[in-house]
Order: C-alpha cells, then structure tokens, then sequence
C-alpha cells in the first residue's frame, strides 16, 4: 500500500489527478475501520491531515464554509450556535474518540446512507464545495447523493468545504440507535424550518439507498405553514402527525441486521412528528422572547 | 457507581480487616497501575524478533464435505513457510472439552461457518493471509440444520406435556451431524408427582438469542519450538492444563514437551475454554522451527470461540391460589451447534436448577443439547442458567399476574432457605437467603421520577434526540436466581498451590505459584491477600502461571476464589506449619498460641517474637497442596436426584427502566442488586463483579444478540454486535450480604456468574410492566415493542 501525504491544498488535488483510484484519508473513522476489516485495500492512501486548510471555517456571504477537515467535536464546540442541525447530528456520532477524528468532509465522501450528518445538510440546503486540478464546483447536497456510498464526483475530484447557511428557523436531528450511544443509525431525520423564505427541509437517513429528502413532506408543511408563520399559532396535532406519515413514505427501507423496514418507517413517522412538535415550539418561543 | 458494601453479618471474625492487604481488604490489584495506563502486555503483544504469523483459512459454509484442498498456489508464494492442513496434525485429530469431537483442522466435513481448515504461516500477516486466499478448497455444499429441536426430530409447536422422552431414537433417525446423532444431552429432573394438578395454571415458551463473551483482547498466543521436540506456549487462556491435555493429544507429545505459559488476559467470561489457536501454533511453529504468533482480528474472533447456547424453553406452573407453587414442568431445549464443547454441563446446570430458587414439591423437566449447524456454543458466564432464569422468572411474575399476587410476595412465599431440598434432592446446607435478598431491594428507596428537565442522556435513545419525555412510561422489575459454584456432578474439581517463604532484601517474602489463570476478576489479588493473612507478611510475589505447578482448574464456574484461593490457603498453612514448628524448635518447647505476624512468629502469652528473616536465615520453606473442595455425585439419569453442586450463590435485581412506549427504546435508570457473597474476600473486587455480571445480563436482555440465518452469521462485529455503554448501564445500589458456607475456606461463595443471572431477567420484567407487553424473547429489540417485526 502507497502513502501519500501532500502538504498543501494544490499538492493534494495534483495527486489526486495523477492517482485518481487514490483513497483519501481523514479522520480515518471510515477507512481505517474498513481497511482493518479487510474490506477495504486501497492501493494507495492520500492522507489529507496536513492539508491545513482544510481545517478552517470560515463565515462569509451568508453562509458558513465548513472545510471538509473540521472534525465533528469542532462543529458541536465551535458552531453549535451557527450550524444548529449538524451540530445535533455531529452529536449522535460515536463516542468522544470518534468525534474528534472523524470529519463532515469524510462522511460525504464516504455517502453511507447511514452517514449521520447527511439528513442535517439536506434539510438545510448545503452545497458542496468540490474541487480539482481543473478548477472547483459546487454540487448542491440534493444532487450529492447518486447511489449507496456513490457520489457525484469525479475521480479527480476532493472535497474542500461543504457551505451551509446558517439558519433563520430552528432545526432538530434525531437518530434512533438500538443502544443509547456510540450507534449506527437504524433511521434519522433532519428537519430545518426556514421562515424567512417560508419553506421547510426535511431529510431522512438509513432508509433508503441514498440519505434524501421528503419532498411531499415538505410542501405539505410548508404549505399548512404558510398561514401559521405570523400568527405563530400552535401547530395542529394532525398536521404533525400527517408530516410524520408523510416523512416515512419518502423511505425505501429494507429489513436488515439492524432493524426492520417496517420498524424504520414507524420510527420515521414517530421522529418527524416530534421532531416538528419541538421545532414549531422553539419558533413559537423564539417570538416569546424577541 | 460504586456504593459501600455492607458489615459483614457472620463471617469468621480473627480475618484482617481494611488496609491490611489481607483477606476482607480491597487490596489493590498488582496489575492495575499497568492496565490503566495501557502498559500491560495482552496476548496480543506478545512478539519475537525473528517470530512468523499464521493464519487460519475458514470454511465459508455451515455444512458442506470438503472434496479436495490444494494449498500449492499457497505454498509458492514468497514469504509463505507452511501451508498445513488436517493431514499435518501428527495426533488425534479431533478435541474437545468433555467429548473430543471437534476437528483441528476440517478432515471430511465442516458443520459450521467458519470452521478452521487450513493454516499459514509467513513472514508478515498480510502475506500469510493472501496465503490463504490462495488456498483452493473444493466444497460440496449441504443445507444446514439449523434449529435445535428440528434436528433432534423434536415437535416444535405442541403442548409441553407431549414433548417425546425417546429422544435418542428421535436424534438417530434425523439428519445426523455427528455418528451418534444430534443429541449431546438429554437431563431429567423427576420429584414427586408425574401427573400433579394446580388451581391455578399459566404456561409460557420463551426464547433467548446467542449472546457472545464480547472480551475485548481477541484469541492470541506464540508458540516456540523448543530445543527437546517440544514447544512453549503463550496463550490467553482459562485453563492452561485442559489445554495442555488437548494439544499433547493433537500433537501426540508428551506433557513434558508441551509446555504453557498464561499470556495476558484481556477478558473471558467462558469464551477461552475451548481451544482456538492453540494447537494450530503449534503445529506451524513445529513445522517451520521458527516462533509462530496468531492472533484474531475482531472478526474472526466472533468465529474463533463458543457462544452462549440460544434455549427454547417451554413451562408449566402450577400453584394453589393463594400462591403456594405445587409443580413446574419444564422442556429446554439448547442448542450446541456443530460441537459438543460444554454442552454436556450446560444442559446439567439448565436441567438441575432450571425452576429457580423455589422449592417446588413435583418437579418434571427435561433438558436437551442439540447439534445444529450453527456456531458452536458452550461456557459463558452463567451457564446454562442465565437463559432458564430468563423463563423461570418470566412464569413467576405471569403466575403472580394470575393470581393478582405482588411478584416479589409470591417469590417470597416460596422462596428457598437454608434446609430446603432442591429439586435434584440435595439439602441446602448453608444459609440461601432468597426472601431477604428480595425483601432488601424492595426497601431501597426508588430513584426519583424525570422532574422535567430534559436532560438527553437519561433519556431513551439518549443523545440521539428521539424523545423531550414523549412516549415515556417507567417499569419496574424483580428477579432472583440463584447458581452452582465450581464443578458439579462428581467431578473431581480440585486446584494446586505451591507457596514459598523466603527472605529477599532482608524482607520476609511469600511466593505463591499456580497456574490459574486471571482473567481480569482479580485472582492474583486475592492470591497475595491469602498469603498475607496466612503467613503474615506484606511482600507476596504471584508467579507468572504456567504448567511447572499442577492444575488449578479452570477459571470459570465461579470457582478460583474457592477452589484456588482454598489451595493457597491450605498450602501457605502448611507453610506456617513448618515455620511454627522451626520456632518451637528453637525456643525448645511447645508454645500453644505461636501465631505468624508482622513478619514474625509470635505468642502473646509468652512474649515471643521471632523475625522471620532471623528464623530462616537463607533458607525458604515451600510446600505444594493440591486442595479439593468435599465431593459432589454423579446425578440419577432418570431422575436427576443426587447431591450434584457443592455451592449455591444467590443473587437478586430490581431494574428501573424507562421505556420510549412509541419508538421501542429503552433507557434502564437503575439498577439495584442483592447478593450473599458469604465473605467478600475483596470487596472492591466483588462490587467490580457484580456491576460487570449486571451489564452483561443487561446487554444480553435489550441488545445483545449474534444474528444467525441459515447458519452464518451477519452481525460479526462490535458495528452491529452492540454491547452496553455506559449511557446504557446505569449507576447501580449494591448491597453485599456475607453469610458464611461453613463448607467454604473463609465462608466465601464465588461472586462472579451470580450477577448475570438475574439481572436480564429484571430489565424485562421491568420493560413488562412500563409496556404491559408479555415479551417471551430476549433481547427485546425496538421492532418487539413496536409490533414492526
């Protein structure tokens, strides 16, 4: 197995263009996990820990541009304010180790539909930052997802940063794991309201080959919203338990190890609802106290 | 976590107290400034400069004939020193526990995934393992027989009272894995009367999943040619003589020549007693002349070692109504897998205490052990009796629901006690306080209701965010079980210690040498404490455990502290015998109260005191003792009656669960245990024992379980083989009661398998009652409480 270990940016992506079959290696939370398992033998390794740059964010032009390199301790400690969602979903990883090695970067690369943070970027509209010898692009986080750990990037392509824009509604994460920490998610859901345009984000993971949005969720919501983002009236019980359904009928679970495909469509429901009960609650709240 | 253990109440009273180091202190363990700072060298570290690697091929199928191997690509490649496969093994070429039935290597067939077939051994691990990639085995592949009562021909679905006794007819004529068919074991349990009526009847079948030791150190040693024909063994093991006797065989050496020394431990629980890489080191260091190290990676070690049986168990009891139980018939049926391992003793400790604690007057069960094609299963902490504790208990709180009785009043009520006679007809001679166990849980205080400051940890599902308090309901639940201690049924269960006294440095020093082997429950701890109240003195030296000294038995059925520490005890006395008469030599006459202490020979009376070091000069005094604890008998093959367990431990669990009712998950809030300990030896150690025992039985009840479809398995990983963390175990109440067994050295009972046994059993009481769901299968998994199957 080769190693290679660029010390800048422009190094990185030069190798990257000459070895495209190159596994890149963060945190090393995904690939060292599958390489010790044996289910993973690159032929070569392109460690990307000295690529300081990664390790920044920055905030500008509305959105925070999160490099592909933060880890998730540093999204919960330093962005907990800024990026709400993902700051609840970097908080259901693993164990305390974990989160200080892995990275938002590696979980996009990787694309497990189990990936934790992917259900908090879809609701909230990320982009990602991709780039290469050939120049960069940005690929809205919707578009992101192509298959079961299969993205749309080229072989070329790293990760920089994926931009996120702070939100101007409350989010919520939830996750269900069959111990109380350190778990693979069985099903999770993202939900972001975003008043200032009068729209919703809804996104599912673990229960579907690819993490995806609830389309039919969300213009539901919306729309039952649009009357309520004034008034800021209480949400009606049926419109939450209503969301709720229609959040897990966006799924296509399967059974497997670790939970039924019926068990993740009802937890969906559950979750959704919920979720939606505490965020309109923190909304409500929010007016209480400006 | 940890809560003071209570005032012993009886235990011998001239026992050194705290700070001594002695019996009854929570002396330190001289391993564990090493373990915490991660210096201690596991099996796992074990390394030679000029040491090769091997590896084990594996067969991908549960049941298929091997037709032909050709390991030659194998052998060509560069770095490969041997490819070896059952052809090579010079001895008897099957092993085992208590039958020898298990191939070293696959011969003509393989009855599981993952059954060794083939070895290399290279100059890197990664080489030895593209090695066997490279090995070409041609397999006919059968269907596997994967249910323990279909392959003893068992009905699976009729009423327990028609459960056939021709077993063994049954098993010859189905699909036979093995050339005396399927059944390992069949044990009956007979008393009173065969055809017993009750008022009040409730009948259950109940159901437990494979849970694995999870140890965290993976099966590990290094075997060393040596200059005589034979080989040193390194090895994490149990047992080091059982091993001994099962790699001569393989090897046809003699014990001389196959010579053992313990490696570091990284964890047991019962899934080191078989052999793992033991022999094939062996066999790859004899061959090449060079050191060979194997060590599993987390994968193979969930194929390299024997789980806990998954039961089926079928029960029927009967009481009158007000609560008095007038019989229990019970079927239970384990299943073994593709070896016999424990098997045999798994199904003796089932059958013989599989109703509990209780004192029942008519008593009919039956207990089998399958072959199946599944993994092979065997010892785990509890034996045999974690799973039964699971449906005995479960009838308890059905037949107390029954009778609109509280569950811990019924339990009470027939509740055994010192005198009682079990079901296999043995009197209880020491104390068994089974009602007070109970009755001490039910008055500590219950912990305090969420005050609606949500805090995510203490809730269901935890940090993952799933419920603010929604869907919340509490339960609480009992559970009392009880366990043999040591071997049973006429084994002749016996340890061997040699203890030394010298002077080293002018300091009066105690050696203490067996080979039983510590796993991490503190054996070596408990060896020093012997030796320093024994012999009086503070500096004891535990010898590294090897074969030089005799066998110490097993470090499993709760026994060491008994059985070894009971060896210890007697030859340090020994020791102090000769000391003792060396002093009264000197002094010239008989001194009545000549007693060691402070590293002297002292009489109070006559104001004698004689350093060790001016008594024995340059000399030392050693004595070996090989100890037995009194007899246990063979029990009636058809009725199960004998005196077949030399000790009982009893323990006793309240579990406080909360329970997400909507998502299915559960966040256990407390649990509280009860225990007779007889005399907590060390009682840090013991309150270690009783929390680790709880979460292990916790795991088993909510999460843990090796998943199996057709014969292989899915989950072999700690991804989705999940076991408790600590936002799954919670903070614990314990109270440790010290009756002393007069049988017993020091009183004591083993601590260790107790814990495990009735603690799952009160989690799912527990999530029983928050839910109001009957719940006849663990682990309880989200889908059970969420009707998502």
């Amino acid at each position: 197995m080769e190693f290679l270990q660029p010390a800048t940016w422009a190094e990185a992506l030069e190798a990257k263009a000459a070895h495209p079959d190159a596994v890149p290696i963060a945190g090393g939370t995904d690939v060292m996990v599958g390489i010790n398992f044996g289910h993973l033998r690159p032929a070569l390794l392109l460690d990307l820990t000295r690529v300081d740059d990664l390790r920044e964010w920055t905030t500008g032009a509305g959105a925070v541009r999160l490099g592909a390199g933060v880890s998730y301790a540093r999204v919960i400690t330093e962005l907990g304010d800024r990026l709400p969602g993902l700051a609840m979903a970097a908080r259901t990883i693993g164990s305390p180790q974990i989160r200080n090695r892995g990275t938002v970067g590696g979980n996009l690369a990787t694309a497990s539909p189990a990936g934790d943070a992917h259900p908090a970027l879809l609701a909230a509209d990320a982009v990602v930052e991709v780039a290469s010898v050939r120049g960069s692009r940005r690929i809205p986080v919707t578009d992101f997802y192509t298959g079961v750990k299969r993205t749309a990037m080229d072989a070329d392509e790293l990760i920089a940063a994926v931009h996120v824009t702070p939100p101007s509604g409350p989010q919520q994460y939830s996750k269900i794991g069959t111990r109380n920490a350190m778990v693979i998610a069985v099903a999770a859901f993202g939900l972001a309201l975003h008043p200032d345009r009068r729209t919703v984000g809804a996104a599912i993971g673990s229960a579907a080959p690819t993490p995806r949005r609830a389309p039919a969720a969300e213009e539901f919501l919306a729309g039952e919203l649009d009357a309520l983002w004034e008034s800021r009236a209480e949400l009606p019980t049926e419109v939450a338990r209503r969301f709720g359904e229609l959040v897990a009928a966006a799924s296509s679970p399967i059974d497997d190890v670790r939970g039924t495909a019926a068990y993740r469509r009802h937890a969906l429901s559950v979750m959704a609802r919920r979720a939606l009960t505490w965020a309109w609650t923190d909304y409500r709240n929010d007016a209480k106290g400006a | 976590m940890s809560t003071p253990t209570r005032t012993p109440t009886g235990a011998p009273a001239h026992l050194t107290g705290p700070g001594s180091g002695g019996v009854g202190d929570s002396a330190q363990r001289p391993d564990g400034v090493l373990k915490v700072r991660g210096e201690f060298a596991y099996g796992s570290d074990l390394w030679m400069e000029d040491m090769l690697w091997g590896v084990t091929l594996r067969s991908p199928h549960p049941y298929a004939r091997v037709v032909a191997i050709d390991t030659s690509a194998a052998a060509q490649l560069p770095g490969v020193h041997a490819v070896l496969t059952s052809e090579d093994v010079p001895g008897e070429k099957v092993y085992g526990l208590e039958l020898a039935d298990q191939p070293v290597l696959a011969v003509d067939v393989v009855r599981y995934q993952g059954e060794p077939v083939a070895l290399v051994a290279a100059d890197h691990p990664d080489t030895a393992r593209r090695a066997a990639a490279l090995i070409r085995v041609d397999y006919e592949v059968w269907e596997p027989v994967t249910d323990a009562r279909t392959a003893l021909g068992h009905p699976t679905t009729d009423a327990l009272h028609e459960s056939d006794a021709e077993v063994t007819e049954l098993s010859r004529e189905s699909a036979h894995l093995h050339p005396e068919g399927n059944l390992v074991r069949h044990l009956k349990v007979r008393t009173g009367d065969p055809q017993p009526t009750a008022e009040v009847v409730v009948v259950g079948e109940y159901e437990v999943g494979m849970q694995d030791q999870a140890f965290l150190g993976p099966e590990s040693g290094l075997a060393v040619p040596a200059d005589d024909g034979g080989v040193e063994l390194y090895v994490a093991t149990q047992w080091l003589h059982v091993d001994q006797r099962q790699i001569c065989s393989a090897l046809a050496l003699p014990p001389e020549q196959v010579r053992l020394t313990l490696a570091g431990v990284g964890g047991a629980f019962g899934g080191r007693e078989d052999l793992s890489m033991h022999v094939h080191a062996c066999l790859l260091a004899l061959r090449t002349g060079r050191p060979v190290k194997m060590s599993y990676n987390r994968e193979e070690s969930f194929f390299g070692h024997v789980h806990r049986h998954p039961a089926t168990m079928r029960y029927e009891h009967g009481a009158t109504r007000d609560g008095q139980l007038v019989y229990v018939k019970a079927a239970i049926w384990f299943d073994g897998g593709a070896y016999a391992s424990s098997t045999p003793a798994v199904v003796g400790n089932g059958g013989t205490m599989g109703i509990g604690p209780y004192v029942v007057p008519n008593v009919h069960v039956d207990c089998y052990g399958a072959y199946t094609n599944n993994p092979p299963c065997g010892a785990m902490r509890g034996f045999g009796s974690v799973q039964t504790a699971f449906a005995y208990e479960s009838q308890m709180d059905a037949l107390a629901a029954e009778l609109g009785m509280d569950p811990v009043e019924l339990r009470c009520r027939n509740a055994m006690e010192q005198g009682s006679a079990t079901p296999t007809g043995q009197v209880i001679d020491s104390p068994a306080p089974v009602a007070e166990l109970l009755r001490r849980l039910e008055a500590m205080p219950l912990p305090a209701e969420a005050d609606g400051e949500v805090d995510l940890r203490h809730m269901p599902g935890g940090v993952s965010n799933t419920t603010h308090g929604e869907g919340v309901r509490r339960g609480v639940g009992y559970a009392v079980a009880y366990k043999n201690v040591a071997f049973s049924e006429g084994y002749d269960d016996h340890s061997t210690a040699r203890v030394r006294l010298e002077v080293v440095g002018g300091e009066p020093t105690a050696t203490v040498h067996t080979a039983a082997a510590e796993v991490g429950q503190g054996l070596v701890t408990v060896e020093q404490q012997i030796a320093r109240t024994e012999l009086g003195v503070e500096q004891v030296t535990v010898h590294p455990k090897d074969t030089t000294v005799g066998s110490a038995g097993s470090t499993s059925a709760s026994r060491q502290t008994y059985v070894t520490g009971g060896a210890v005890k007697a030859a340090c006395e020994a020791v102090r015998g000769q000391l003792l008469a060396r002093a009264e030599r000197l002094v010239g006459r008989p001194v009545p109260d000549l007693r060691l202490a402070g590293g002297q020979v002292v009489s109070d009376a006559e104001e004698i005191a004689v350093p060790l070091a001016d008594l024995l000069g340059g000399e030392a005094v050693e004595e070996t003792v090989q100890w037995r604890h009194r007899p246990t008998e063979a029990i009636d093959p058809e009725t199960g009656q004998g005196f077949a367990h030399v000790q009982y431990a009893f323990s006793a669990h309240r579990a406080v669960v909360d329970v997400d009712t909507e998502l299915g998950l559960v966040k256990v809030v407390e649990m509280a245990c009860t225990q007779d300990v007889g005399k907590a030896v060390n009682p840090q150690a013991v309150v270690g024992q009783i929390h680790g025992g709880t979460a292990q039985g916790l795991g088993l009840a909510v999460m843990e379980e090796i998943l199996i479809r057709d014969g292989k398995v899915v989950n072999p990983s700690f991804t989705d083989y999940l076991i408790p963390t600590i936002l799954d175990m919670p903070p614990m109440r314990v109270e440790v009661l010290e009756y002393a067994d007069p049988h017993a050295p020091y009183g004591l009972r083993g601590v260790g398998e107790a814990p495990n046994i009735s603690s799952g059993p009160a989690v799912l009481a527990a999530i029983r009652a928050a839910t109001g769901l009957p719940l006849a299968r663990v682990p309880v998994r989200p889908e059970h409480l969420t009707g998502t199957s």
